[in-house]
């Protein structure tokens, strides 16, 4: 074989070009942002967290673009442990140099890891895990809590329901940190707006029959049944609700925290007529309908519900900040990163324009919605009609009442 | 109004009915488990997988085919058992040789494998299934509601469960089954086909767990870890039953789930543990079992 000019040149290009490839990570390595989206990969919050929330924080990636620094995405799988998702966690910021946590379901899991990350300054983007006490007593400057909180929930779902007039309240409460912080927000809004709650019964998580708990919950008479729970145990105690005839009774079910994929599970015909909260909804408005279609087909047939918004967005935020102040910087300290955070607006497809407040709460509306019966629904994952827009300055616990200490400081 | 410890008495026989309904389907697995044990000598871990499947093929039968619950607790039973029968045929039949130790650990495997696939397919929110228009609806007792599906569920167990134990303990076919896990080269010399009649009781145990997905799929969650959340408390009934004890494990079935409904009442938060403290005791006491043989 014999070597012409052309040849040369041609294979010099080539070389080139393909050297470029495993160049540039190298030549970008301190400029890498790593992203860890931690959640629950196999169990009971895999539809709400999973890999949906990863396609979702990897579009948020895609949409940010290339501003002169990579991202990297990585995933682990929590399995609701919070010695499995701290060991994680540490794992990851210690020797694989992520930079932030994002998602984390599972209140107990969450205040685990949040506790991490603060302890090695990187930055943790909170979107499914419920608990307020992120924002209150254990808040935290390297953490934002996105998407939805339990206070929240309390004040739409619960507010509504004890102002059409169901006063007296029994909880069905799953007994771990997430059903707790749930069931006292919503007692204590109860209580503030003169209602009584007349009983409360705890649940161990993924339980499956509800039968004995809604039958107790009956013969207290209390006219609302405020469920403290979520996904499977949701699933599973208002459709045994149902069977059990309680709604028939006049008794109401207030579900405090239900996601589109709950509905999804139950069915329309089970689910028809309960009211829930969420932040994001896909059939919102056009911006929320152009990032639904955008991420859809990376879904595996789920449909994006707002903990999955969350990521995606709390994300952007981020990259936006990193970009902002130097990716060097933000790498370097996760409490500055989350500072100048909370110096920009925030403002994307699925929220909107918002802030994220001092003690790491992001604020944006929240939406009261009344899933629909099968004849009003014009096609699949059509679900929600809006009763009721609280907004962003309603929506989330006052600064000043939540005890968190970067806010007396 | 009579109180029993500050119960009302009214809502405690509640409680022991709902303890009753759930005590059926503990029943139900743990009997298919112990017809697995006591005859093959297998530990079926994948027993929870299969439960689920059977419920799952409910909901494919119904969303897929058009074909309603009545005909799904036949047919369903019927296609899980054959992928019990296949699973025999290529992994488990090789292990009989083998420590119990194996077999645990294959269908074990194999448990994680399907319920991993179900996952990947359906995603972990459940399907819905409705509960079947002839018995919907419910029975106002005054001090509760009784839904009619929960009063079938518990008489489709009993009979279920007391045809399987005629079968084994009273006929012909019975005898060969409970003479070849005795002595199977003896049995095999009589001129009956003994891996065949194992690999039949392997499909049979499956659609006994099976149908009892079936049966749980109006009222439970059809989702993948359906069968995760149930089998743990299942294999305690069946080792505080005695290990492949079929009239142990019915009995215990049915009494565990009034224990459990009455820790219901009394201590919510210990309803999850109460069985296994049970099992502890009754592994301390009698080792074999309540109705163990050994």
């Amino acid at each position: 074989m014999t070597l012409d000019r052309r040849t040369l040149i041609t294979g010099t290009a080539a070389t080139a070009a393909l050297g470029g490839l495993p160049l540039r990570p190298a030549r970008a390595q301190a400029a890498t942002i790593k992203i860890g989206v931690l959640n629950d990969q196999s169990g009971v919050y895999r539809d709400i967290s999973g890999p949906t929330s990863v396609a979702c924080v990897r579009q948020a990636v895609q949409d940010f673009g290339s501003r002169g620094f990579n991202v990297e995405v990585v995933a682990g799988d929590h399995q609701n442990k919070p010695d499995v998702g701290s060991n994680i966690a540490r794992q990851w910021l210690d020797r694989d140099g992520v930079d932030v946590i994002v998602d984390v379901p599972n209140s107990a899991v969450a205040l685990a890891v949040n506790g991490v990350v603060r302890e090695r300054n990187k930055v943790y983007l909170n979107s499914t895990a419920a608990t307020a006490d992120l924002t209150g007593p254990q808040c935290s400057p390297n953490t934002v809590h996105w998407t939805y909180d339990t206070w929240m929930l309390a004040r739409s779902t619960g507010g509504a329901m004890v102002k059409a007039g169901g006063d007296t309240w029994y909880f069905i409460t799953a007994d771990y940190a997430f059903g707790h912080a749930l069931e006292r927000d919503t007692a204590n809004f109860v209580r503030a707006q003169n209602g009584r709650v007349v009983g409360a019964v705890r649940h161990p998580l993924s339980n499956t029959d509800y039968s004995s708990f809604l039958v107790q919950a009956q013969a207290s008479r209390a006219k609302v049944i405020g469920l403290a729970n979520a996904g499977a145990d949701t699933i599973n105690t208002v459709k045994q609700a149902a069977e059990f005839g309680l709604t028939r009774r006049g008794t109401k079910i207030a579900v405090l925290l239900m996601f589109i994929n709950d509905v999804h599970g139950l069915g329309l015909q089970a689910a028809q007529g309960l009211v829930c909260t969420e932040t994001f909804y896909w059939d919102l408005n056009d911006r929320t309908r152009a990032f639904t279609n955008k991420v859809r087909p990376h879904l595996a047939g789920n449909m994006p519900a707002m903990s999955h918004a969350g990521c995606y967005s709390a994300v952007l935020h981020y990259l936006k900040a990193a970009a902002d102040m130097g990716v060097a910087q933000a790498k370097a300290s996760g409490t500055e990163a989350v500072a100048r955070m909370k110096a920009m607006p925030t403002d994307d497809d699925c929220f909107g324009a918002g802030s994220i407040r001092a003690d790491g709460r992001k604020i944006h509306p929240s939406y009261l919605f009344e899933v629909k019966s099968p004849a009003e629904s014009k096609g699949a994952w059509d679900y929600y009609k809006l009763l009721q827009t609280t907004p962003a300055e309603e929506a989330f616990r006052p600064l000043a009442e939540g005890g968190c200490p970067l806010v007396r400081s | 109004m009579d109180e029993i410890f500050g119960i009302p008495a009214p809502l405690l026989f509640g409680q022991l009915l709902l303890g009753l309904i759930n005590g059926a389907f503990y029943a139900m697995l743990s009997l298919g488990l112990a017809v697995i044990f006591g005859l093959l000598n297998i530990v079926n871990m994948a027993h929870g997988a299969q439960f689920m499947m059977g419920a799952f093929a409910a909901w494919m039968l119904l969303a897929w085919g058009g074909i309603g619950y009545w005909w799904a607790l036949l047919l369903s039973p019927l296609i899980v058992g054959t992928i019990g029968v296949i699973l025999e045929k290529l992994f488990i039949s090789k292990l009989y040789k083998l420590d119990h130790l194996y077999g645990l650990l294959l269908t074990f495997g194999l448990a994680l494998i399907i319920e991993g696939v179900f996952r990947n397919e359906f995603g972990s929110s459940g399907l819905p299934y409705r509960i079947p228009a002839e018995l919907s609806g419910a029975w106002d007792f005054g001090f509760m509601f009784m839904p009619v599906y929960r009063g079938w569920v518990v008489v489709a167990a009993l009979v279920l469960c007391l045809t399987t134990w005629l079968l084994i303990e009273k006929t012909r076919l019975g005898a060969y089954l409970r003479a070849a896990t005795e002595n199977a080269a003896l049995v095999q010399a009589f001129g009956v086909n003994v891996p065949r009649m194992v690999t039949l009781t392997y499909g049979a145990g499956v659609a006994l767990a099976a149908i009892g997905g079936v049966l749980a799929a109006p009222i439970y969650s059809v989702n993948p870890q359906m069968g995760s959340n149930l089998i743990i408390v299942v294999f305690a009934v069946v080792v505080i039953g005695g290990m492949g004890s079929i009239l142990g494990s019915i009995l215990t079935g049915f009494t565990l789930g009034i224990v459990e409904g009455l820790t219901k009442v009394f201590w919510p938060e210990a309803s999850a543990t109460v069985i296994f403290v049970i099992m502890a005791i009754v592994l301390l006491a009698r080792p074999a079992g309540l109705f163990g043989r050994k």
